[in-house]
């Protein structure tokens, strides 16, 4: 049959490992980490999901999308209306815009290391920016997030704005508004959907952030920048296997509750048509 | 930018008001000057890696860390390619991202074709169990599916690499849509002339779904090509690391030569930079495939 392919797949590397995070979760290893781990039920999922260190790791992811989500939108929208226009050269913008598609996360961290990384970088004596001080470390890090979300969401705005409809444009222009009421009242509600569907993909992002973690901070200074995802898949990590499997299964509930936002926008947008 | 995009484009229209000509030439400088500091913002970086992988380490921070070379090191990217092992991590990600691409082509198509054409019993279940998929990502299963390939002995291998990413819910839909838009009579016709379900989907179906499934395996070498954590977590050998994994451990050498992790960061993106050169159409749609047109 053709679904056997696909559906072993999902059934061994999908709905399994859900089942057997589950029972990793339930099971609670000794310090020493010999011998089977004893069956604890869900003592050791509740003590983890409402430990300190489960908390503060959502607590910096939360942080994490407050930083990248609003500025990547504003800048991709800034990006995409000033590059929406007939101007020479405005194809050589259009492309610098986009570049940062090109790079991927560890690509992008370690050209962020060439500015913050409290050693060598370019701005490692501007104090807002500073790695070394918790304070800021993740703010700086977050950074490096938006200048890489950059590429996709100019790429996505800009199709989003090249398909108004000209008459649209018309209209207004008759109407008499002017360029900030234009952009207001015609320009932001038909991009909307666009803006929506990036707004979701950038806090999907953010959950995921890992990469451009640990190669600027490896979670410092102490657990300054360690992000949910951070303390469940360093390798490095002191934590044991039941306490990651049981945060795995609190961010499988975060992950669940974003994409039931996610499909509420798509199936909303299905209404006002296209 | 895609060619056939920026024919649609256009200048918001000027309000009919008498601008003078003046004016219109400092909105028009106006914009020029955004455009510029917004291109700085984006270059600023990219430049900073260039200049710092060729630069001399030290040499350039005693320097004061201007905005040019300092003592440069041609050799950074012969050396970063041998020395530093991205030759190696570079072979390991083509054949990985190979693998998981031809794999997620054909899974997804078979698995496109049978829910577009075919009814069979539990047909919504299974498009359910495809549609749960999505709430799964690596990052959840993570632990667990370490484990699992750790006792199937596969840690360090093609195998555990790629397993996990053989196919894709995101394929399936994509490509499902693709398969849609084929008219039914065409089905008739080639069941007619004797075509398989095989032969009906290779020589036809594909063929007619090919821009969609372009869109798709532009994200399916995006998402392959640049994964992390995965990678990070079902390797511990040097040998066996992917560029993006080889770039973290570059990180960690000796601040004295710490520029051959630029140069190679430089070396991991350029796969994506000529992709992004000679395929900017086919990656735009791929990027926004599933975002405007929903």
């Amino acid at each position: 049959m053709f679904l056997l392919p696909a559906l072993a797949v999902f059934v061994g590397f999908f709905y399994y490992p859900l089942y057997r995070l589950v029972d990793m979760a339930m099971h609670r290893e000794n310090r020493f980490g010999r011998g089977d781990p004893p069956y604890v039920g869900t003592t050791q999922i509740i003590d983890t999901l409402t430990g300190s260190d489960f908390v503060e790791g959502v607590t910096h992811s939360a942080l994490y999308m407050v930083y990248t989500v609003p500025l990547g939108l504003v800048l991709g929208v800034l990006l995409a209306v000033a590059a929406n226009r007939k101007l020479k050269g405005i194809r050589a913008f259009q492309t610098v815009f986009s570049s940062t598609v090109a790079t991927s996360v560890a690509v992008a961290s370690v050209i962020f290391f060439t500015l913050v990384n409290p050693e060598v970088g370019y701005f490692k004596d501007v104090t807002w920016l500073s790695l070394a001080n918790p304070d800021t470390a993740l703010f700086s890090v977050s950074l490096s997030s938006v200048w890489q979300n950059l590429g996709l969401t100019f790429i996505i705005v800009l199709a989003s704005l090249q398909a108004v409809p000209v008459e649209m444009e018309e209209a207004a222009a008759l109407d008499g508004y002017g360029p900030l009421r234009h952009f207001w009242r015609i320009t932001v509600p038909l991009i909307s959907p666009a803006l929506l569907f990036l707004a979701v993909v950038l806090v999907v992002h953010a959950l995921q952030a890992y990469a451009q973690i640990e190669l600027l901070t490896n979670g410092g200074p102490g657990t300054a920048t360690e992000t949910l995802l951070y303390k469940i898949a360093d390798p490095q990590g002191i934590r044991s296997v039941g306490v990651k499997a049981s945060m795995s299964l609190g961010l499988f509930v975060l992950t669940a509750a974003v994409a039931a936002v996610q499909y509420g926008l798509l199936s909303r947008r299905v209404h006002y048509g296209d | 930018m895609a060619t056939d995009q920026a024919e649609n484009a256009h200048v918001p229209v000027e309000p009919v008001r008498s601008d003078s000509g003046l004016r219109r030439h400092l909105v028009t400088f106006g914009w020029y000057a955004t455009l510029v500091a917004l291109a700085l913002v984006i270059l600023f970086p990219i430049y900073m890696l260039i200049l710092r992988a060729i630069s001399s380490p030290i040499a350039y921070i005693n320097a004061g860390q201007p905005l040019r070379l300092v003592e440069p090191e041609w050799d950074i990217f012969s050396r970063a390619w041998t020395d530093a092992g991205m030759a190696r991590a570079m072979l390991v990600s083509v054949v990985i991202t190979a693998v998981i691409m031809t794999a997620q082509f054909i899974t997804s198509v078979l698995a496109a074709y049978a829910f577009a054409f075919m009814e069979f019993p539990l047909k919504k279940l299974m498009f359910a169990v495809v549609i749960g998929t999505l709430l799964l990502p690596i990052e959840v299963t993570l632990i667990a599916n370490v484990r699992t390939i750790r006792d199937l002995g596969w840690l360090n291998s093609v195998q555990g690499l790629s397993f996990p990413f053989l196919a894709t819910a995101l394929g399936i839909f994509l490509i499902r849509q693709g398969f849609m838009a084929v008219p039914r009579d065409l089905r008739d016709a080639a069941t007619l002339d004797g075509f398989g379900h095989l032969g009906f989907l290779f020589r036809v179906a594909v063929p007619l779904a090919k821009p969609v499934i372009g869109s798709f395996l532009v994200i399916s070498f995006l998402s392959a090509w640049n994964q992390y954590v995965w990678p990070r977590n079902a390797t511990d050998s040097g040998s066996w690391q992917t560029v993006q994994i080889a770039l973290r451990t570059l990180t960690t050498t000796r601040i004295d030569e710490i520029n051959v992790a630029f140069a190679g960061a430089i070396i991991a993106a350029l796969p994506l930079v000529v992709l992004l050169v000679f395929f900017q159409r086919q990656m735009v749609r791929g990027l926004t495939a599933g975002a405007v047109k929903g």
